[in-house]
């Protein structure tokens, strides 16, 4: 009844969507294409793209870079990006709203900026074209997504169950793992699969950092886009929009039987 | 081996806890020993520094100054978790990842309890608040009585040196709060433990506590047993916030008369004291009509209403001045008539002298160490 009256609302929802998918999802059928060109619809069905990102070692170290720098980035970010939302969740030093912004600004500053800011001090370190300097530069960029999922779920956090651990004699470290943690998890790992999403798809900033030897599987593709146009980049766009979507959905289906579980036995 | 352990003591001295540099303190120079084995309860309205004076105990919450003694050793410096002190939260704070075994399990490790004694600890522990059917349910799954027994239990699992209630009842409904202050009070018995209970209930304090610190302001206004307390309130404040009471307010003479400009009364004399004061006769101490007795200090009053409360009568009544009143009577005297003038009396060992206005700040921050003084 109520989702009939309100149908209008669902209409333009559904309109939203298609426009933000549509053009995301054409790229799926392309990658299957028999013919030699980047079209669509696609002539025909065939492997051979996928077969020749596979085979082409360009293709293949790009996405294993990019995997590998992700996976750093993702670990690394959400430890860092925990302990501060923790921290100034937990002080009531006075900068706390300046340190806050700091977090935020690489999400609030154009990112051409941060990149040649970065590749330019890089440049100076010797760290362009290293795998620690594509972790550094995507670190600064995830931050700010950890630091918003975990402070939500701080607000969220019933301080008194701290107490309560503390009372029991727990330290103020035990007490952070077997009570704060458990009870933030759901943002840890949102903004764990922020981190990893932001490395992965990151182009701007590993444009500059990216070297003959080392480069990720977006730099790669913008390679591909501006020197040879060919199908091999639809299929790298399929497997770029199949890696962030499992990265998304599997937090969401691993949290899914617990909630259920709790609510049925209710 | 069984839970039951002996008290300890707790001594404030001189705590006070200042959340703002400019604020008025949330606690201010609070003095107070609390006996081992003792119930002692921290009754007061909201904001009046009892659940504040209690995180400074647990540690929750540090100092302004002053100190916290358990067994005579300062433990002000100490931070919570090396208090060993049990505490249990209005709203049970269990840990919601943890099914109610689990939860009472958690101290254990940090407490040396060797892991083959664990589960029989926490049973037993659960067996204490009846609760051992639920060993296995989530937070989620239980009511929120079950729920404050589950953290009773994980708070008493651990032998701590005194259990600290901070209005543990104040969530649950009539019925949950009556069938849980008596499990507290058995548990006391029980275990023998220094029990420290918030509260703002006052029929609650009165039922469970050896005694009472009543809290205003930050300040321990007066401290006594239940009975002490309500026979002989030291204050305007205290007498009308524990119990019902009638108040004649008046000058005193030289001579200890009360003249209230409608009425003169005995009271005591007061050599130095304010010569505004206020008679405190608590309802049950009311005699009417014919029952008044030679030697009573007399008033006439009007009725109001009548009502029957359980065994006795109550009778609502307004005095001269417009003030209104109450007597209990026993079961089995005769009502008077609404709208009936009658004779009040009572006999003057049964009232209480307090000042009669409340105090400016200066006299007041004399008057408080006088009533932590009582201790």
């Amino acid at each position: 009844m109520v989702l009939r009256r309100i149908s209008p609302l669902r209409i333009v929802v559904a309109l939203v969507a298609l426009v933000l998918l549509v053009p995301t999802l054409m790229v799926i059928p392309m990658s299957f294409t028999s013919g030699s060109t980047f079209e669509f619809p696609p002539k025909g069905f065939s492997l051979r793209w996928y077969d020749n990102f596979f085979s082409d070692p360009a293709w293949r170290d790009a996405l294993l870079n990019s995997l590998w720098i992700g996976l750093l980035v993702t670990v690394v970010a959400t430890v860092l990006g925990a302990a501060s939302a923790y921290g100034l969740s937990r002080t009531r030093a006075r900068g706390r709203a300046v340190v806050r912004g700091l977090h935020m600004a690489p999400q609030i500053v154009p990112n051409i900026v941060v990149a040649v800011a970065i590749y330019a001090i890089f440049l100076r370190w010797g760290l362009t074209g290293t795998t620690l300097g594509f972790v550094l530069a995507h670190v600064c960029l995830a931050l700010p997504f950890v630091l918003v999922a975990v402070t939500t779920s701080l607000v969220g956090l019933d301080r008194r169950l701290e107490h309560a651990a503390a009372s029991l004699g727990a330290n103020p470290w035990q007490t952070f793992f077997r009570v704060t943690l458990p009870a933030i998890r759901p943002g840890v790992l949102s903004g764990a699969v922020f981190a990893f999403a932001t490395s992965f798809d990151e182009v701007v900033v590993s444009l500059f950092l990216r070297s003959p030897e080392l480069q990720t599987l977006p730099v790669k593709m913008f390679d591909a886009v501006t020197v040879e146009i060919d199908p091999t980049i639809a299929a790298a766009s399929s497997l770029i929009v199949v890696v962030t979507t499992i990265a998304v959905v599997i937090p969401v289906l691993l949290r899914r039987p617990e909630k259920s579980n709790s609510e049925s036995t209710r | 081996m069984s839970i039951t352990q002996t008290g300890h003591g707790i001594r404030l001295a001189g705590l006070s806890k200042r959340f703002g540099r400019d604020d008025e303190p949330a606690v201010d120079d609070v003095s107070l020993d609390i006996a081992p084995g003792e119930f002692m309860t921290f009754l007061g309205p909201s904001g009046s520094g009892k659940s504040t004076t209690l995180n400074l105990i647990a540690g929750f919450t540090e100092a302004t100054s002053g100190r916290v003694e358990i067994d005579g050793a300062d433990v002000t410096p100490l931070p919570p978790h090396r208090r060993r002190l049990g505490v249990v939260f209005q709203f049970y704070a269990l840990f919601p990842h943890m099914t109610a075994a689990r939860n009472v399990a958690f101290g254990l490790r940090y407490h040396n309890v060797p892991k083959r004694e664990v589960g029989d600890r926490v049973a037993r522990a659960l067996r204490l608040v009846r609760m051992e059917r639920y060993a296995d349910r989530l937070p989620s799954q239980l009511s929120g009585g079950q729920q404050q027994r589950v953290a009773l239990a994980r708070a008493i699992v651990c032998e701590p040196r005194a259990i600290l209630l901070d209005e543990p009842l104040g969530a649950l409904d009539k019925r949950l709060r009556e069938e849980l202050q008596v499990e507290i009070a058995r548990m006391h018995r029980d275990l023998g433990t220094t029990f420290v209970f918030v509260t703002h209930d006052q029929d609650e304090a009165l039922r469970l506590s050896s005694r009472i610190a009543v809290f205003n302001a930050g300040k321990v206004e007066q401290l006594g047993t239940p009975d002490q307390l309500y026979d002989h309130p030291r204050t305007l404040f205290i007498a009308e916030f524990l119990g019902e009471s009638n108040c004649f307010h008046g000058r005193l003479d030289a001579a200890g008369r009360l003249d209230t400009g409608w009425a003169k009364l005995r009271a005591s004399v007061e050599p130095i004291g304010p010569r505004d004061v206020a008679l405190i006769v608590r309802p049950e101490a009311l005699r009417l009509g014919d029952l008044v007795r030679d030697g009573d200090n007399v008033v006439e009053a009007d009725v109001v209403s009548t009502s029957f409360a359980g065994r006795d009568l109550r009778v609502e009544l307004r005095y001269a001045d417009g003030r209104p009143g109450l007597a209990l009577l026993a079961h089995g005297e005769t009502a008077p008539q609404p709208g009936a003038r009658v004779r009040i009396g009572w006999d003057p060992q049964r009232q209480a002298q307090v000042p009669a206005e409340p105090q400016p700040p200066a006299a007041a921050a004399d008057a408080a160490p006088a009533a932590a003084a009582v201790v």
